[in-house]
């Protein structure tokens, strides 16, 4: 079993996993692994990321010098393919004209999706943010416990590879021995905003990202992640021992051709098709969840993208892994008389409650930067600290205006260049020459770029639905979005960016301005920081969730959410280490339940 | 039926992301590009949502270039004003920064096609008060005579004036030559970048710089 057509593809499967990204390469991975047979559809183009990932290309060998341009948001060599901001053929709508109240979609059409060029920041939820409610009464709690979760994050640590270490700190979980990998070294930047960091009371530990700082254990993890499954531990020593350390050099961003970060199809995939359980159609779009007169789903209908014909599969299971906002089209578009709202929908709430991230960034220049001998500070192809969210005290105690934290992320270094230098033309002259050229190299690495991830809270004006006259080309109705960002969000950007200046200043940097104490002028449109989850929320309630604490769906049995979907609140914490815990956890009940004869 | 967008973009601020785009390379591109989106094509044939990453790519290849062999000179002539031989650093015309300005004036995206006009209208322009101060083309003058017009460029508008046409046009064409020769090999290695080789292990900061900078106590990890 492997790649599949349409016409190869067998008749029925034990599951049917849409999508392959993050959700759906560790939903396979993990009922593959144990033996159930397994067909994946996959919307986007096959990827190879051995043969396609630009590694040490230089701009000067892309169009353009590389910049980002409408086809390629994040640069040419990102690793984006089929889509961006816009996926040609496949148009979605907002409700509102305004800026503000937009919600923007990012979506890329390949194999493994979007966990190709993430950003592979990889944080734990905390404690507090399964149960937000019942802290300060406002969103959601989760039907679930850090833990319930915490074994899966310890799996899905030693399984991808995670840097990072145990700080101890609020909220913000450490790992059992033998989860994470050693941090890299910090940049001088990064160091110097550690240490003026604390002047303002804000700790900066090494964060923690999916990249493999040494090759991982495969003598001792193979076996803690799959006891008593001797073929799934010999096909993952063997897969890890084919990983690559990170070698210090190239940007994860584009992808890593040697597996020294984590991707779907680098981690994910290979493993579950050594398996021998994995079928895989990609060109496959699902359109709808077919459902039997039993009520159970049937299988799944989906296009085959090279001709437009559609096709059918059959399985017991369907795990919808499509990335939050899609897994909610297909389901919404999954009407039948018995579901005449779409699949999963008796609640009404099906669409409702999209989160995103809340984004803001401010940056400077610091003097103490300048002229610094030239070094190496590559690194891991990403950030090396951050700052975890701090100041609980002072939120529980009502003085901070907003109700949930942010963490910070921040950008220094003499990184490849991208375009032109930092030239400050302070006295107002253009600098051009040998003088100019003594400057770029003065100024080159002396900023600094902070950047807020915060917590949305969840709101009745933040949701999507089918827009009633737009369908992409396959004639499927596509999703229209309704955003608001609520007072809590707005003063938290507020309060991002006030931080950000203090620290500027902390670090002997001035500002050109002082940011804008009214937050509208810097969040970001929802959807912009691209963590977007929700929409098919998780609880314990059927008439007010649409899954059970299994991500299992209340109507329908056999149809399991394995994204960003389910999530009942959006912690600051980037979200894909989450997602790939729960599709672990849940793909493991299912096999429980197919074991025990429930599905 | 038209698909969603990111929002739309000045002029000013797309020089911003120019920049920004070369200082903040270690920041997930992300950070460095969230605050201004390019804006869409209304009309595109750019490389499309889906090109080749790997192959080595030329000016003229995904759309027809601009310059006018005269033209192409006078950039030339130009860039190695900005950016001169220095030492056994080549010149911009030498790396071909001339062509990268072609590229980007020609290029089908908006923040590209914004540079369109003033570019063309300056070279120009430069070439026309060339002739009319020297009596020859800008690329034919002697180097005293182009590092004289360009002086006069360069200098800052007056207290309380706004930058004259002439001076926006070179400011412009500084950064995009800039752009083109700092993300060459050759550019990046006079800018002190010495990154993008593979190590079997990665040290941090020289520690002698960790100590100048009263660092040392930060070294945790
Ligand atoms: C630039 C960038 C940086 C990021 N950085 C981080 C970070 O540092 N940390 C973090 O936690 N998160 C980050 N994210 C977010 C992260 O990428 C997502 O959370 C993650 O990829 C979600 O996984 P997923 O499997 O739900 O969706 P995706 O990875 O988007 O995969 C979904 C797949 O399903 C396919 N699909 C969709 N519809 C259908 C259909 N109908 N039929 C069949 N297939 C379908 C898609 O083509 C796609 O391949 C970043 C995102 C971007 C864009
Ligand atoms: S920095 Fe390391 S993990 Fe990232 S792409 Fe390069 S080699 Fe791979």
């Amino acid at each position: 079993m492997a790649y599949v057509t349409p016409s190869s593809a067998a008749e029925a499967y034990d599951v049917i996993v849409v999508g392959s990204g993050a959700a759906g390469g560790q939903a396979a991975y993990t009922l593959t692994m144990d033996g159930a047979r397994v067909l994946m559809l996959e919307a986007g183009r096959n990827y190879d990321p051995g043969s396609e990932t630009p590694m040490f290309q230089t701009p000067d060998t892309a169009p353009l010098r590389g910049v980002a341009t409408p086809d390629k948001y994040f640069g040419f060599f990102d690793a984006t393919a089929g889509g961006g901001w816009t996926v040609p053929g496949e148009p979605y709508t907002n409700a509102a004209a305004e800026e503000g109240r937009q919600f923007k979609w990012y979506r890329a059409r390949m194999l493994g999706g979007r966990t190709n060029h993430w950003g592979r920041i990889a944080l734990r939820n905390g404690p507090y943010d399964f149960k937000p409610r019942s802290r300060d009464g406002l969103g959601l709690d989760w039907p679930i416990s850090y833990e319930d979760v915490a074994p899966y994050y310890d799996k899905v640590e030693m399984l991808v590879g995670v840097y990072g270490t145990n700080d101890g700190l609020e909220n913000t979980p450490d790992s059992p021995e033998g989860c994470l990998l050693p941090p890299p070294k910090a940049r001088i930047g990064e160091l110097l905003a550690r240490q003026r960091g604390r002047t303002l009371g804000i700790p900066v530990i090494p964060v923690r990202r999916a990249v493999l700082t040494r090759p991982l254990d495969h003598k001792t993890l193979p076996a803690r992640l799959h006891p008593g499954n001797a073929k799934a531990q010999r096909i993952l020593a063997e897969d890890m021992q084919s990983r690559a350390a990170c070698f210090w050099a190239t940007s994860c961003g584009r992808g890593c051709s040697i597996r020294a970060n984590y991707q779907s199809t680098t981690v994910h995939l290979p493993p579950a098709l050594a398996s021998g359980n994995l079928d895989l159609v990609v060109n496959g779009m699902a359109r709808e969840v077919t459902v039997g007169p039993s009520g159970n789903a049937t299988g799944v209908t989906y296009i085959d993208k090279a001709t437009g014909r559609e096709h059918h599969a059959k399985a017991r299971v369907v795990v919808l892994a499509a990335s939050a906002c899609e897994t909610v089209r297909l389901m919404l578009n999954s009407r039948s008389s018995q579901f005449p709202n779409g699949l999963g929908n008796s609640s009404g709430l099906l669409g409702k409650y999209i989160m995103d991230t809340v984004g803001a960034s401010w940056g400077g220049q610091i003097p103490l930067l300048e002229n610094l001998p030239a070094h190496n500070e590559d690194g891991a192809g990403g950030l090396h600290v951050y700052a975890p969210w701090w100041l609980y005290k002072e939120q529980r105690a009502g003085k901070l205006g907003f109700a949930r934290g942010y963490h910070v992320e921040f950008g220094t270094g003499k990184g490849m260049p991208g375009g032109a230098p930092y030239l400050p033309d302070a006295d107002g002259r253009t600098s051009f020459g040998p003088r100019m050229k003594e400057e770029a190299r003065r100024y080159y690495g002396s900023q600094v770029t902070f950047t807020g991830r915060g917590e949305m809270i969840p709101n009745a004006d933040s949701f999507c639905d089918l827009d009633p006259a737009v369908v992409d080309k396959w004639g499927v109705p596509v999703l229209r979005f309704h955003w608001k960002w609520s007072e809590h969000e707005i003063r938290q950007v507020a309060h991002m960016q006030r931080t950000f200046a203090d620290w500027i200043e902390a670090m002997g940097g001035t500002n050109a301005r002082r940011p804008d104490p009214d937050g509208t002028k810097a969040i970001l449109n929802g959807g912009f920081v691209i963590h977007e989850v929700g929409g098919a929320v998780m609880g314990s309630d059927a008439a007010r969730s649409v899954t059970n604490s299994w991500a299992q769906t209340w109507d329908v049995k056999n149809v399991f959410i394995a994204d960003g979907a389910v999530f009942a609140s959006n912690a600051d914490k980037n979200p894909t280490l989450t997602i790939m815990a729960l599709a672990w956890r849940t793909a493991d009940r299912i096999l429980d339940e197919m074991r025990r004869g429930n599905l | 039926m038209t698909p969603e967008l990111p929002p739309r973009i000045d002029r000013r601020l797309a020089i911003k992301w120019m920049l920004a785009a070369g200082a903040g390379a270690l920041l997930a591109d992300r950070m460095a590009l969230g605050a201004a989106a390019p804006a869409p094509a209304a009309a595109r044939q750019g490389y499309g949502v889906d090109p080749d990453l790997v192959k080595a790519h030329k000016p003229g290849e995904y759309w027809p270039l601009t310059f006018t062999d005269a033209e192409r000179r006078e950039a030339a002539a130009l860039c190695d004003m900005i950016l001169p031989v220095e030492g056994d650093c080549p010149s911009a015309s030498a790396l071909g920064v001339q062509d990268f300005i072609d590229e980007w004036i020609s290029a089908p995206y908006p923040m590209t096609a914004a540079d369109r006009r003033p570019v063309i209208e300056g070279l120009a322009w430069l070439e026309a008060e060339s002739r009319r101060r020297f009596g020859s083309g800008f690329a034919d003058s002697s180097g005293a005579e182009r590092l004289a017009l360009c002086e006069e460029m360069a200098r800052a508008p007056a207290e309380g004036s706004e930058p004259s046409a002439a001076s926006s046009f070179l400011r412009r064409f500084r950064d995009l030559a800039c752009g083109g020769f700092y993300t060459t090999p050759a550019g990046m290695r006079d800018l002190g970048y010495v990154g993008n080789v593979p190590l079997a292990h990665f040290d941090g900061p020289p520690a002698e710089l960790v100590a100048k900078l009263g660092l040392a106590a930060e070294v945790r990890w």
